[in-house]
C-alpha cells in the first residue's frame, strides 16, 4: 500500500533498465519498498539495475522478461505481475530515443520506435489500468517528453510517439477517477541519459534524478501532469503558441 | 452507496471499495460468507486517521442501521455495533450515567471503538474503552455468530482479547455490551492551570492526576526555547447533581470544502498556539463545562480535517513508558526543530494496559501531534520520531496511522504473535482485509 506520506511497497518497472525509473526508486529510498519488478529485455542493462538497487539496500528486486514491442505477451505479464500480489506504483519508462535521419531514411525503424514508445507502451498501460482498477488503490506514472508537445523538424518522430503516449496518460488520468487508483503523466525536457548522451544538451536540461524527484514528489501530492523541470511548463505553453513561421526560425 | 473512494480523517491515502449497507447480523453473515478475493471489512464513522476503515478493491459493510441503544436497569447498555458514542451518551443521561470512556470525538461507533481500544482523559483511572465491555457479538468470517467477553475463557477469551483493538480484523463486532458509568451529573467541573515549561506540565500530572477522574494537557509544541512543551493542563470530575451538561447541538459550523492548498501551516500553527496559550487564565478552579466543551470541543467544527488542505494531515501518536518521559522532550524538540508544525498536541497520563495484544495504551505518558501532511520531509520526520519512540520501549497508535513498517509493528507490539494467532484461526483466508492489515501483512 501507498502510506500517508506517498511512498509504496511495491512498484513495477515496465523498461526496468531506464535510468529514470531507477533515479525514481532510489528517491523513495529502500525504507517501505520491499518488492520492485524491474521489468525489460534480459541483458546487462537490467542484470546491472537489479544489482545497483540491491547494492544501495534495496530489498525484494527481481528483473523480468518483458518486451514492449511484444504486444500479444502483455495481457499475461501484466497480470502475472498483480497476481503476484498488489503493485502501488507502475512506471511506465520504456523508450527509445531512435535517429531522426536513420527514421526518413529507414520509415521502418520508425514505426519499430512507434512500436515501443506508443503501441506497446499503450497496451501495457491499459493492461494495468484494467488491474489498478480492480485493484481499487495505485498509481500508474506515464513518462512521456516535452518533445510531444510541439512536434519539431529535428525529432518529430520521436516526439510524435512521445505525443500519443501522452494522449494515453492523459487518458488514464481521467479513466482512473473515482477508481481509487491514478495515473500521472510526467514531461521531462531534455534528460542527461545514456541515451542522450551523444546529443548536444537543450536549454533546461536535467539529470534523471529531478525526474525521479518530480515523479516521487507527483505521486506524493496527488498530481496528475508534472514537469520536469517545472519551468519547462510555461516555456512549453509558449513554444506551443509560437506562429509556425516563427517558431521555424528558433531552428530547434 | 456501491463504489465509494473512502479514506481516513487524515485524508492521505485513499482507496475505493464497494460500500454495503447491512440491516441485520443476518446480512453480515451473508457478506462475509460470500466474501470476494479482496475480503470484507466493517466501517465506522471513517474516524480513524489513516488506512484503517478501507478495503481497496474489496467490500466494506456499513453497519449504521445497528444502532439500537437499550440501556438496563442494571446500568448495563447494549448497543449495535454501529451506534454512534454521542447518542449513547443521550442515551445514558436520563439514567444518571455517562459513557465509561469517551474518546476526543463523540463522532465514533461503539464497534469503532472497540476495534481501536479507544481511550480518554480518564485513562489512568479507568482504563480503555475494552475495559468496561461485557459482552461482544462478533461474526467470525465462517458466519458464526459469537458471544465473547472477558468472563468467556480459553480460546473465546484470546478471541475477546485479540478484537479489542484489534482493527476489526479478528471478526464483525455487531453488539456492544457495555458497563456504563454512574455519575451525579454529566457536566465537569474543571481545574485550570497554565504553566511555563513541559517539565512543569508534566510535573503538575505526575503528581496530581490521581485526584481526578479526567486529566489531559494540552502543550505548545512550536514555542521557541525553553518555553517548548509549555501548556494548559485541564483535570476535572463530574460536577454534583444539578445543572446539567449534555452533549450540545449538531455542529455548528463546518468546512463545506476543502480548500486547494492547506490553512494549516507553520506561520498559522504557531500564531494559533501561541494565543491558545495567552488565552489559558493562569489558574482557575471548579469551573462547569459541558460534555462537548471538555471531552470534544472539536465536534462543534464539522469536518475540521479539510482544514489540511489536499494533502492532508498525519497525526502521531505515541506512548512511552513512565522511566522514559524524557523521550516527550526530545520528541517535541525533533518536531519543532525539524520543522514540523503540530497545530494540536496532547500530552496525558495513561494508566496500566490490558491484557488485549493491540491494544494501544500502556503505563506511562502518550503524546498526539496534528501535523500538516505538506510538511516538507515529513515521512523522514517521523521515521526518526519512530525511531526515538522504538528505542524508548514505547509504540505508535494503530488508529492513528497510515505510515509504520510491519517490522516497526512486531517492534513496538511484543505480543503481536499471540494476537496473530488468534487470527490465524479465525480467520485462515484472510477475509478481513484493511489497507492497514495489507500494509503491515497482518
Amino acid at each position: 500500500m501507498i502510506d500517508a506520506h506517498g511512498r509504496p511497497q511495491s512498484v513495477l518497472v515496465l523498461g526496468g533498465g531506464s535510468e529514470i525509473g531507477l533515479a525514481a526508486l532510489r528517491v523513495f529510498g529502500p525504507t517501505t519498498l520491499r518488492r520492485i519488478v524491474l521489468a525489460g529485455r534480459p541483458g546487462a542493462s537490467l542484470d546491472s539495475a537489479v544489482q545497483s538497487l540491491t547494492s544501495q539496500g534495496f530489498s525484494g528486486v527481481v528483473a523480468a522478461d518483458l518486451d514492449v514491442a511484444d504486444v500479444p505477451t502483455h495481457e499475461a505479464f501484466v497480470d502475472a505481475a498483480f497476481d503476484a500480489g498488489d503493485i502501488d506504483v507502475v512506471l511506465l519508462v520504456a523508450g527509445v530515443l531512435g535517429d531522426q535521419a536513420e527514421f526518413e531514411a529507414d520509415p521502418d525503424a520508425a514505426v519499430a520506435a512507434a512500436q515501443v514508445n506508443y503501441v506497446g507502451s499503450m497496451s501495457l498501460a491499459l493492461h494495468v489500468a484494467r488491474r489498478l482498477t480492480q485493484q481499487a488503490h495505485g498509481v500508474i506514472v506515464v513518462v512521456s517528453s516535452v518533445a510531444g508537445e510541439r512536434a519539431r523538424r529535428s525529432n518529430f518522430v520521436y516526439g510524435s510517439t512521445k505525443a500519443a503516449i501522452d494522449s494515453v496518460g492523459l487518458g488514464l488520468v481521467e479513466v482512473l477517477r473515482g477508481t481509487g487508483a491514478r495515473a500521472l503523466v510526467v514531461r521531462p525536457g531534455f534528460v542527461r541519459t545514456r541515451m542522450t548522451s551523444h546529443l548536444p544538451e537543450a536549454p533546461l536540461a536535467v539529470d534523471p534524478d529531478e525526474v525521479g524527484r518530480a515523479i516521487v514528489d507527483g505521486i506524493a501530492g496527488g498530481k496528475e501532469l508534472v514537469y520536469a523541470p517545472p519551468l519547462m511548463r510555461p516555456v512549453m505553453s509558449v513554444l506551443r503558441h509560437l506562429p509556425r513561421p516563427v517558431f521555424r526560425r528558433l531552428g530547434i | 452507496m456501491p463504489d465509494t473512494v473512502l479514506s481516513g480523517w487524515g485524508r492521505t491515502a485513499p482507496s475505493r471499495a464497494d460500500v454495503v449497507a447491512v440491516r441485520s447480523t443476518d446480512d453480515v453473515v451473508a457478506a462475509l460468507t460470500s466474501a470476494g478475493q479482496r475480503g470484507v471489512l466493517a466501517r465506522g464513522l471513517g474516524r480513524s486517521y489513516g488506512d484503517a476503515a478501507q478495503n481497496a478493491g474489496g467490500t466494506v459493510l456499513d453497519l449504521s442501521s445497528l444502532g439500537t441503544i437499550d440501556v438496563g436497569s442494571d446500568g448495563v447498555v447494549r448497543a449495535g455495533a454501529g451506534a454512534v458514542l454521542a447518542d449513547v451518551i443521550d442515551a445514558l443521561e436520563p439514567h444518571g450515567l455517562f459513557v465509561p470512556v469517551s474518546p476526543g470525538t463523540s463522532r465514533v461507533t461503539l464497534g469503532g471503538a472497540v476495534a481501536a481500544d479507544v481511550h480518554g482523559k480518564n485513562h489512568h483511572r479507568d482504563g480503555s474503552f475494552g475495559d468496561h465491555v461485557v459482552e461482544l457479538e462478533v461474526i467470525t468470517p465462517d458466519g458464526a455468530v459469537q458471544r465473547i467477553g472477558p468472563s468467556s475463557s480459553g480460546e473465546d477469551l484470546a478471541h475477546f482479547r485479540a478484537t479489542v483493538g484489534g482493527m476489526g480484523l479478528t471478526g464483525v463486532v455487531t453488539e456492544v455490551v457495555l458497563r456504563a458509568m454512574p455519575v451525579p451529573s454529566q457536566a465537569v467541573l474543571v481545574d485550570t492551570c497554565q504553566l511555563g515549561s513541559l517539565d512543569a506540565v508534566m510535573e503538575r500530572m505526575s503528581s496530581t492526576d490521581d485526584g481526578y477522574r479526567y486529566s489531559v494537557a494540552w502543550i505548545d509544541a512550536t514555542a521557541p526555547g525553553a518555553a517548548l512543551g509549555r501548556g494548559v493542563v485541564t483535570q476535572g470530575d463530574h460536577a454534583p447533581a444539578g445543572p446539567s451538561g449534555g452533549v450540545a447541538a449538531p455542529p455548528r459550523i463546518a468546512l463545506p470544502i476543502a480548500p486547494p492548498v492547506g490553512l494549516v501551516n507553520r506561520w498559522t500553527v504557531r500564531a494559533f498556539n501561541e494565543a491558545w496559550f495567552r488565552k489559558a487564565p493562569a489558574s482557575r478552579d471548579a469551573e462547569l463545562q459541558t460534555v462537548r466543551q471538555f471531552f470534544h470541543p472539536l465536534d462543534g467544527v464539522g469536518a475540521w480535517n479539510r482544514a489540511y488542505g489536499p494533502r492532508g494531515l498525519v497525526q502521531h501518536q505515541c506512548a512511552v513508558p513512565d522511566s522514559e518521559s524524557a523521550v516527550i522532550a526530545r520528541l517535541l524538540e525533533h518536531f519543532r526543530d525539524s520543522g514540523a508544525p503540530s497545530f494540536l498536541s496532547v500530552l496525558k497520563r495513561f494508566g496500566p494496559g490490558n491484557d488485549c495484544p493491540l491494544s494501544f495504551p500502556r503505563a506511562g505518558w502518550t503524546l498526539a501531534v496534528d501535523l500538516p501532511g505538506a510538511t516538507p520531509g515529513l515521512a523522514r520526520i517521523l521515521d526518526r520520531a519512530d525511531e526515538l519512540v522504538l528505542e524508548a520501549g514505547g509504540r505508535t497508535y494503530l488508529a492513528k496511522d497510515a505510515r509504520v513498517s510491519p517490522e516497526a509493528l512486531r517492534a513496538m507490539y511484543p505480543r503481536l504473535d499471540e494476537w496473530l494467532e488468534v487470527r490465524e484461526r479465525v480467520d485462515p483466508r484472510r477475509v478481513l482485509v484493511s489497507d492497514l492489515s495489507r500494509r503491515l501483512s497482518l
